[in-house]
């Protein structure tokens, strides 16, 4: 993915020539990669299976719906706003679909437009609630997180009698979404989830939306400084609440991919993850604060968890040590970004 | 004579009970700076901002071009030609030079993309038409002096062609020196035939660009004056609150003797 790559700048004679490390270091995800590279090499001296292919189709996989969030989740960051309602909506999405089709019979491409329906709408709702009331969307979201989290329970539970859906393989037109969710296809023999694809493409379309387009600029502008964009022109709500709906219409996109693949959903699913998100969206090179960050950052912010999830597993550690791993790699990132934030905003009078 | 590019005539603008700006006229012409001077709380910004389209007035009237206007947001004051550099506000500091020249008016290519490329040569022949010679137009804006920042500002205003340059005391931050070079840039844009609205509270920054004076004090106009009829001694007595800054000198005098 080179969509980020600059045109050599004209020079000016002011300019000395050692700027080679400067440019580096303001891209945000060269910081993830280089950890990504680091913990790659780790496990692949480690461990056996780990570069197996069967061992890379593991830790893509695993690495694939947490990408596809925590790009989601990168891009809403950089436009400033948090959402912690992200992981349960994976779950909410995946009940809704499973619920329309296995218990009213609908035909599941109906269920999962009418579930994308009701992510879009939650997601617009965060949205418009945070610029309306102008409180932190982390309280917000934190309200619908809990909300969420209460109706996935109770309605489930009402209309099953359980905390479970299941029962997908029996629906009309499983085999089909199947297909475009749930899928794997072969590479020398060995297969790898269609998720891995839908990682990519959604990283890829993403980054090119935050670097090449109006609508990223804007991303970075109501991130960094909301009135002053607001101040030359820029549609600062429409901005936010499409924002999002990009992290719902994502946790649509990864409960889809969970309820055909696995068929069956938990009511408490999802319950947790939102902070993952944000980890491997910080890991990435996101600020805290907004206004800067990278799509691609945060997919090898996820590339690093899943490969150290698994990696862990492989080298038959105790999971326990993952935390461990996580805490320290939150620290370095969120240290390494201040750095870089204080270089670009380092104020001369 | 031509119309004035602004003129409000008697304008006034309430918050609840707080009477924030009454009967308030003045005009704004093409290659002119008219300065609003006025101590903390005298009104100054809630005139810009009925004039930028933040709020609007509730008495008197604000013709833009001759003709009776009331903005409802700031993006319609942009599209009648009036924008608005504020003091903190004028840019985002974490991007770059030439994303914030560019900011809400990007320029794309065919296909919707951004056109980097002339995005980067664009900012950087706008800034050094301004006289405004900038190291690299990739660093991020937080990275500039404040006055280069303002600048950066102005340019952008007079790049997307803006006939009414309204500054929130652009100099207010600054150093001596950098605050001559804002006001140079100042001048170069009334010099292109821009209208601009310069707000301040200090003479010494407004006499030597202005063209007309508009005094405030606690919401009402003290007065108006053109450049040859006030001097700077009795423009700076007049926003130090005149009589009363001598009653405090001879008070002063009083406590020493």
């Amino acid at each position: 993915m080179t969509v980020t790559a600059k045109a050599p700048p004209v020079l000016d004679e002011r300019l000395g020539k050692a700027r080679v490390l400067d440019r580096l270091v303001v891209r945000p995800e060269i910081g993830a990669a280089l950890g990504a590279l680091l913990v790659f090499l780790f496990f692949s001296v480690v461990t056996d299976q780990f570069l197996s292919l069967g061992g890379v189709a593991t830790w893509l996989d695993d690495a694939s719906t947490l990408g596809i969030m925590a790009v989601a989740v990168a891009l809403l960051m950089i436009g400033g706003e948090f959402d912690l309602s992200a992981g349960v909506m994976t779950a909410s999405t995946a009940l809704v679909t499973a619920i329309l089709s296995t218990q009213l019979g609908l035909n599941v491409w109906l269920a999962l437009l009418v579930s994308l329906a009701f992510a879009l709408a939650v997601g617009a709702l965060n949205g418009w609630l945070v610029m309306r009331t102008g409180l932190p969307s982390f309280i917000v979201t934190l309200g619908s997180f809990l909300a969420l989290q209460g109706l996935n329970l109770g309605v489930t539970r009402l209309i099953t009698g359980t905390v479970q859906v299941s029962g997908m393989r029996e629906t009309v037109g499983y085999e089909s979404a199947g297909y475009l969710f749930a899928s794997t296809f072969n590479i020398a023999g060995q297969p790898f989830y269609v998720s891995i694809i839908w990682w990519v493409l959604f990283t890829a379309v993403a980054a090119t939306l935050l670097v090449r387009t109006k609508f990223g600029n804007w991303i970075f502008a109501v991130g960094g400084a909301a009135l002053s964009s607001r101040a030359v022109g820029v549609p600062v709500l429409r901005t936010k609440v499409i924002l999002f709906m990009t992290t719902a219409f994502a946790a649509w996109l990864v409960g889809s991919i969970n309820i055909l693949r696995f068929t069956s959903v938990q009511a408490n699913q999802g319950i947790g993850l939102e902070f993952q998100f944000i980890i491997a969206a910080v890991i990435g090179g996101c600020l805290l604060t907004g206004g800067f960050g990278s799509a691609v950052g945060a997919a090898i912010g996820a590339l690093i968890f899943g490969m150290a999830r698994q990696g862990i597993v492989y080298a038959n550690w105790n999971s326990d040590w993952f935390q461990l791993f996580l805490g320290v790699m939150l620290l370095s990132a969120v240290l390494v970004n201040n750095v870089l934030r204080r270089r670009a905003e380092r104020v001369r009078r | 004579m031509t119309t004035p590019l602004i003129e409000v005539e008697d304008i006034g603008k309430t918050y609840g009970s707080v009477i924030a700006l009454s009967d308030v006229s003045t005009v704004v012409n093409a290659g002119e700076v008219t300065c609003v001077l006025g101590d903390n709380g005298a009104g100054k910004s809630t005139l810009i901002k009925i004039l930028a389209g933040v709020h609007q007035h509730d008495a008197g009237t604000f013709k833009v071009e001759g003709e009776e206007i009331r903005f409802s947001s700031p993006r319609e004051a942009l599209d009648h030609g009036i924008a608005t550099v504020y003091q903190d506000l004028a840019v985002v500091p974490l991007m770059s030079v030439w994303r914030n020249f560019f900011l809400g008016s990007e320029p794309t290519t065919t296909f919707g993309f951004i056109d980097r490329k002339k995005g980067r040569e664009v900012t950087r022949k706008a800034l050094s038409d301004m006289g405004i010679d900038l190291r690299d137009v990739e660093q991020p804006v937080g990275t500039l002096s404040g006055g280069e920042r303002q600048c950066v500002a102005i340019a952008r205003a007079v790049h997307f062609g803006a006939k009414v340059l309204i500054l929130d005391e652009p100099t207010a931050a600054l150093g001596v020196k950098q605050a001559g070079v804002v006001l140079k840039y100042v001048a170069q844009a009334r010099d292109r035939g821009l209208g601009v609205v310069l707000i301040t509270h200090n003479p010494h920054h407004a006499y030597p660009v202005g063209n007309r004076f508009l005094l405030l004090k606690r919401g009402r106009a003290l007065g108006c004056y053109e450049k040859d009829e006030i001097n700077l001694e009795e423009l700076t007595r007049q926003m130090a609150g005149g009589a009363e800054l001598e009653a405090l000198a001879h008070e002063l005098r009083a406590v020493e003797a």
